[in-house]
């Protein structure tokens, strides 16, 4: 199994890597970060596979992914 | 134990770019960083940016970085590596820089093979001056100057840059990539990193095509921009690799 | 200063070239055009033998950013060329000053203005002492007036261009790069170095990534730029101001003009004096940083002056602009090719 970490504050509200995940892991947060957007977060209780199609698709390099 | 198996790339700064949502120059951005820290390049590399979006690029790469006039990168980057051999030096440039102002300067570096990377960014827009016509605007696509659509009649049509380098004979490396998914951007860091490879192993000019999104001007949302690379930009544009000395 | 050891039949073009590789430039990119080919013909050769690298570019506005990247990695590099070519540099020398890297730009002037023709004229002098590009720069420009001056300031333009982080310009014609004269192709003190490694982009091993560019966009930092420039110009026109002068103690009348025109007017002030007439001459060496406070102190006690120069007038703003009101400025000028004789001067010097 894998995990994903944000740095939210890097983070522009593209949400390419919520269209990138198969998994539906990521979803819009509801607090605005440093740069005034809503950036992304992990949705509780669901699945990643590390795979890691959101890190690639991001174009900030916000997300790191880790596997077990 | 875990691992991690997708890490933000050492060569990158870490600040938020000044790049608009969804904007493909973040992602190139990585992938020549990503490269760059494969091959342990940080500490004898020298980026050569161009007049464009990606002008500010010496904020987010952790290496020198020189800005060079519109459209004179290559010859900019000539001047440090024929001085300095050993230096691996990369230009990044717009459609715009590289393919319109800067285009005999381009064709010129390709020919005498020069031992740079190119990574060549076409959003089919002049980005950063507000989304004007540029040399890569496709057939019937709307910018600022050419509200009613490109015409083959009045502006010409696109110039495909990568055919067009593959066929000097100087150019050691030459591939078009696209950056609108996951996919696409495995091959487009496989590309990055051979064009690198190539300056490393001496073999000539290396250069990489990227088709990339720029949402802003296109006006449409970042998933759509990708969309929109995918449908319309790879119609006109074929991916694929034009040459590769090494291959 | 006469060094009449090892002198030897030199061409202005090849003793601007020799002067380069005495001085340690060790790259040359520049492009064809008529009347300086002899410099980079010269180099094709020579920059091998002593491990430089030479390299026709295809346009003067590829050879000045092949010269910027070279200087930004730390190279002491040249290019030359004339009129038209110098025009597209402009772009390029504008960055290469706003980005502080020194380079070396020899100018061999051929009259204008477009494409013009290949004889001499000293219409760049505009273009040469005012920046010539965008934005609020300068150049230094040395004027030489001889072969062996084509080689000493070339030398010296290195070290000037390296001590100030900025371009130099030498302004020849196209009499002083074909003429050839007995000259002495060694330097006269081994030519200064300066240490770049605190600036020069050649790989961040074991330092922070640094960046060399003349654009900042952020809050008020092009003005502070700008300020860093105009601080250096003043050091500039404080330390470099170089003129020779002639006959000065006793003149009544002062003759200012540089480079081939300065040749001219010393033979016809020359004569003057054969024939009684107390004239002087004036040659500024620095165009710019030009040589106001000597020129200002002649105009104290020399009421009367002719400006002498192969265009129409452009220096002559510079001399009415720095001398006394009461100096009865006259000129005399040859534009479009025109080289005025020593007979024509002095007419003029009894005309004035
Ligand atoms: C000589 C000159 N002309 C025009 C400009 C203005 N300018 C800056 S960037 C640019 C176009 C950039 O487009 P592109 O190269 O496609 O880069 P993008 O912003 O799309 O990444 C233009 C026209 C300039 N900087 N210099
Ligand atoms: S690594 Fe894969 S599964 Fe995990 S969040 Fe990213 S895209 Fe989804
Ligand atoms: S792709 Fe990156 S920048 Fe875009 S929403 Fe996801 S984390 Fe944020
Ligand atoms: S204008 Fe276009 S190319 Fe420039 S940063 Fe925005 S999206 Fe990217
Ligand atoms: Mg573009």
């Amino acid at each position: 199994m894998g995990r994903i970490e944000i740095n939210a504050a890097l983070c522009k509200g593209c949400y390419l890597c919520i269209e990138a995940c198969r998994k539906k892991h990521i979803e819009i947060d509801d607090r605005l970060n440093v740069q005034d957007v809503l950036p992304v977060r992990v949705i509780p209780g669901t699945e990643c596979t590390a795979c890691p199609r959101c890190a690639m698709v991001c174009p900030e390099s916000a997300i790191e992914v880790f596997h077990d | 134990m875990e691992t991690k198996v997708f890490a933000r790339p050492k060569s990158l700064t870490d600040v938020t770019t000044h790049y608009c949502p969804g904007c493909g120059h973040g992602v190139v951005h990585r992938l020549v960083a990503e490269a760059i820290d494969h091959f342990g390049l940080r500490d004898n590399t020298v980026g050569v940016a161009s007049a464009g979006c990606s002008v500010m690029m010496y904020k987010y790469f952790d290496v020198d970085t020189l800005e060079a006039a519109h459209g004179r990168a290559l010859a900019t980057a000539t001047g440090i590596k024929r001085t300095h051999p050993d230096l691996t030096v990369f230009t990044y440039q717009g459609d715009g820089d590289l393919a319109s102002i800067g285009l005999a300067e381009t064709i010129h570096a390709a020919n005498r093979g020069e031992k740079i990377t190119a990574i060549f960014v076409n959003n089919a827009v002049y980005g950063m001056t507000g989304g004007q016509m540029a040399p890569t605007t496709l057939p019937g696509q709307k910018t600022s100057t050419t509200p009613a659509g490109r015409t083959k009649a009045r502006e010409g049509s696109p110039l495909r840059m990568a055919e067009m380098l593959s066929q000097l004979d100087g150019v050691a490396f030459c591939q078009r990539v696209a950056v609108y998914d996951p996919d696409q951007i495995y091959e487009a860091r496989e590309a990055i990193f051979r064009a690198f490879e190539t300056q490393l192993e001496g073999l000539g000019f290396a250069f990489v095509e990227v088709l990339s999104a720029c949402p802003t001007n296109m006006r449409m949302k970042p998933i759509d921009g990708q969309h929109w690379v995918e449908e319309s930009m790879c119609k006109f544009y074929p991916l694929g690799t034009f040459k590769d000395d090494d291959a | 200063m006469e060094r009449c050891e090892r002198k030897t039949l030199t061409m202005g073009n090849i003793a601007v070239a020799e002067g380069a590789i005495q001085a340690g430039c060790r790259a040359y990119f520049g492009y064809p055009i008529t009347p300086q080919n002899e410099i980079p013909e010269y180099l094709s050769r020579r920059l091998p033998e002593v491990g430089g690298i030479f390299l026709q570019a295809e346009s003067e506005l590829a050879s000045i950013n092949m010269v910027l990247g070279a200087s930004a990695a730390g190279t002491r590099v040249m290019t030359s060329s004339s009129g038209p070519g110098i025009s597209l540099m402009q772009e390029g020398i504008s960055f290469l000053a706003g980005s502080q890297l020194p380079a070396v730009i020899v100018n061999v002037m051929r009259c204008g203005p477009g494409l013009g023709g290949i004889k001499p004229t000293q219409a760049d002098y505009f273009q040469a002492t005012r920046g010539g590009g965008h934005g609020d720069y300068r150049t230094l420009v040395l004027a030489p007036n001889n072969v062996q001056e084509m080689f000493d300031f070339t030398v010296r333009a290195f070290e000037l261009a390296d001590k100030y982080r900025n371009p130099v310009l030498i302004l020849a014609d196209a009499i002083l790069g074909q003429m050839k004269e007995p000259a002495t192709l060694v330097p006269e003190y081994p030519p200064l170095d300066f240490d770049k490694t605190d600036w020069i982009l050649n790989g961040a091993h074991q330092r922070p990534a640094r960046n060399l560019r003349s654009m900042y966009l952020e809050d008020d930092d092009q003005e502070d730029l700008n300020y860093v420039l105009q601080r250096k110009y003043e050091r500039m026109e404080q330390d470099e101001p170089l003129a020779e002068e002639r006959w000065t103690e006793d003149a009544g009348l002062l003759v200012v003009a540089f480079g081939t025109s300065a040749r001219v007017a010393r033979a016809a002030v020359t004569q003057a004096r054969n024939e009684g007439i107390r004239a002087g001459v004036f040659r500024p060496i620095t165009l710019y940083p030009y040589p106001r406070a000597a020129l200002r102190a002649l105009g104290e006690r020399i009421k009367r002056m002719l400006v002498v120069e192969m265009n129409c007038g452009q220096m002559l703003e510079d001399v009415l602009a720095i001398v006394p009101p009461d100096v009865e400025v006259r000129f005399h000028g040859r534009p479009g090719g025109g080289v005025p004789t020593p007979d024509e001067i002095l007419e003029k010097i009894k005309e004035s």
